[in-house]
């Protein structure tokens, strides 16, 4: 039904996500996809890497380690954003659609009220994308 | 293995971005800020804030002598500090450290050149230009600096054409000087040193990171942390201040164009209006807010610009600007010495209080230019932040100054001068403006200007006080942007209402002096920098 699952990382609190993780790497091999990890980042040094190259190196050995604890087809897509912190939303969409990706499963948190102001990035794009999305939560 | 992840020419330092950040959330609304920068920025502009409502006398006697104290006795300072970047930029333009690349030889720009152009002019000097603009080059041009005779007599009449020539050609340099060169070579030195210590040495985006060839691991403690306070103090209260005396300013054009009563409610409305377009803009990010702001504010400053020199003295207005520029590079060593200077009412009643502002300015236009410089050369960098600029500073005083010149000296108009003798600085461009046809539209154009400029500070104000509370992070949450831009608008209606914004900025603009050395010292770091890079 699926054959290729995107799947929003953040390198910075991928101790946040392991639900969403377990949950594309069981529907993977359910159905055989392949999984795309997409994970933003700006060219300004962050809590994850210092620059850019080192930023696509730490999400190729996350991939790696996913596909062999997963037994999987994984691959990886870092991403450059200006301003993450407010493009990012924009940027998965577009991430989405450049994969081919027929399903997206994300973390997310329970939405409260801050949600009105600042939308949850999971809930966003369940609400814009024309994709298929589990927000798990 | 981690280490070859890194570039060679990274800073081997254990610093992790974000190691002090703390993480919580207030309410609903998530936060990530630095310990302690975010707390000592944010209560002492609240302390100080509350200090000038509740003790306005004390507050403005004590501030207030605080900014003629440091122009007039330490005027040598701001002087030998300016004119030292001037000559590191030079330096830098002509040296092979040129050839380095901000981001590593591969990294290529982020920005086309005519984004980056209208956002170096979005952080901080477009409202002077729109404001000051017309008043600057015909106050210097009535009494010029030097000791080159004024353009008029005592009795108020004009002198002899000769005199009145030189007067323009002195008036022209004069102004020239305080928006041309030096102001920019402050904005690249720290632009630069917050560049290169960012993409280049994979430091956190923040002023402290710059100091890491002084200050080593130093960097990310105490020294560091006041050095990042003290800018983001600086650039909070500049902000708030300048978005008060905007917002008075604002609503004194519209009195004048349109009759409107000046009154506090309309420039509360006024300072809301700003703060919420600025709380839009930094919603819709760096890229749909401020840029695509700056951009349509450069179309319209272009369109009143080629409209001012349409339809003004356009013969006037291109020999002020030859012989304006002429003089300029004539009169620069002139203008730039501190010793023995007998024009002091020019001197220190200009000069150096424009470099404690700009010097005061500094960390906030340079962090924003940094931002949006990756990619760019040292020498296309250089050229690009000094000298372009200068020139399209010099054009516009040379078309908007040079008409309300021609005015006087051509037509006999005195709407201008007036508004010099009874400085109301904030009327002189609408004075001009009403010589020329169509004044309703291009006085709106004028006040448009003026607000938009205002917006694009704030919101990239915002964007550089919250990076550099959130330790040089940038993907922290929205919503401090959010505060710091709320923040800024609350201070001004504050002041505004219960009076303390001469006092709050008079103290902003003495944060020149610490951070005229403290720039000083970025020139040597920025050297340090750049000669460990691969050319």
């Amino acid at each position: 039904m699926y054959s290729s699952i995107m799947v929003p990382v953040d390198l910075a609190h991928l101790d946040k996500i392991d639900k969403a993780l377990q949950a594309a790497a069981d529907l993977a091999r359910h159905y055989g996809a392949a999984v795309h990890y997409v994970a933003v980042t700006s060219a300004a040094p962050s809590e994850v890497a210092h620059n850019p190259a080192e930023f696509a190196e730490k999400l190729d050995s996350f991939v790696a380690a996913q596909a062999r604890a997963h037994g999987i087809d994984a691959r990886a897509h870092p991403i450059r954003s200006h301003d993450p912190a407010v493009d990012l939303d924009q940027t998965l969409r577009n991430a989405g659609d450049a994969i081919g990706a027929d399903l997206i499963v994300m973390a997310s948190h329970v939405p409260g009220f801050a949600d009105h102001i600042f939308h949850a990035h999971g809930g966003y794009v369940a609400s814009h994308s024309d994709l298929s999305v589990f927000v798990v939560r | 293995m981690e280490e070859s992840l890194r570039m060679s020419n990274e800073i081997d330092t254990d610093y992790v971005i974000g190691q002090d950040n703390v993480q919580t959330k207030i309410g609903p609304f998530g936060l990530d800020f630095h310990n302690p920068v975010f707390l000592i920025s944010g209560l002492s502009v609240i302390a100080l804030v509350l200090f000038c409502l509740i003790f306005d006398e004390a507050a403005s006697a004590m501030f207030g002598a605080l900014r003629p104290w440091l122009t007039t006795k330490l005027d040598f300072v701001f002087a030998i500090a300016m004119n030292i970047f001037v000559l590191f930029c030079l330096f830098l333009i002509v040296s092979p450290l040129g050839r380095v690349r901000i981001g590593g030889k591969h990294a290529q720009p982020e920005y086309s050149y005519i984004s980056w152009f209208a956002m170096l002019f979005a952080a901080g000097m477009g409202i002077g230009l729109v404001f000051y603009g017309v008043l600057e080059p015909l106050n210097h041009t009535l009494s010029p600096p030097l000791g080159v005779p004024g353009a008029l007599d005592a009795d108020g009449n004009l002198a002899a054409a000769a005199v009145v020539e030189q007067a323009t050609r002195a008036g022209m340099a004069g102004t020239i000087f305080h928006w041309g060169l030096h102001p920019w070579a402050v904005y690249s030195v720290v632009a630069l040193a917050l560049a290169i210590f960012c993409y280049n040495k994979g430091l956190p985006l923040t002023i402290r990171s710059a100091f890491y060839p002084i200050l080593g691991e130093r960097t990310w403690g105490w020294p560091g942390h006041l050095i990042d306070s003290l800018a983001s103090l600086a650039t909070l209260a500049g902000l708030a201040t300048s978005l008060g005396f905007g917002a008075s300013q604002a609503a004194a054009g519209m009195n004048y164009v349109f009759g409107i009563e000046a009154t506090d409610t309309l420039k509360v409305i006024i300072i809301l209006a700003v703060t919420a377009l600025a709380l839009i803009s930094v919603l819709r990010g760096l890229d749909g807010g401020v840029k695509v702001l700056s951009e349509a504010n450069m179309m319209l400053a272009f369109a009143l610009f080629l409209f001012v020199i349409i339809a003004g003295a356009t013969a006037d207005i291109f020999s002020i600007f030859g012989s304006g520029l002429a003089t300029y590079v004539t009169d620069l060593p002139a203008l730039s010495n501190w010793i023995g200077r007998e024009d002091t009412g020019y001197f220190h009643g200009w000069t150096t209080f424009y470099w404690a502002w700009w010097i005061a300015w500094s960390p906030f236009v340079g962090m924003f230019i940094a931002r949006v410089s990756l990619g760019r050369t040292v020498r296309e960098f250089v050229v690009c932040v000094l000298i372009v600029p200068t020139l399209v500073c010099v054009l516009w005083m040379a078309a908007f100054g040079g008409t309300a010149i021609s005015q006087m000296t051509s037509d006999g108009y005195m709407g201008v001068q007036q508004t010099i003798a009874n400085w109301t600085p904030e009327l002189s461009l609408f004075a001009m403006l009403e010589q020329l046809p169509m004044t309703t539209v291009t006085s709106l154009v004028g006040i448009v200007l003026v607000l938009v400029f205002f917006v694009t500070s704030s919101d990239s104000g915002s964007l550089v006080v919250d990076t550099i509370c959130a330790g040089g992070k940038i993907d922290a949450p929205v919503s401090q942007r959010v505060f710091w831009c709320s923040f800024e608008g609350l201070i001004a209606i504050a002041l505004l209402l219960g009076g303390g914004l001469g006092s709050l900025q008079a103290l902003a603009i003495a944060t020149g002096f610490p951070f005229a050395i403290i720039c000083v010292g970025l020139c040597y770091c920025i050297y340090k920098g750049l000669s460990t890079e691969e050319i």
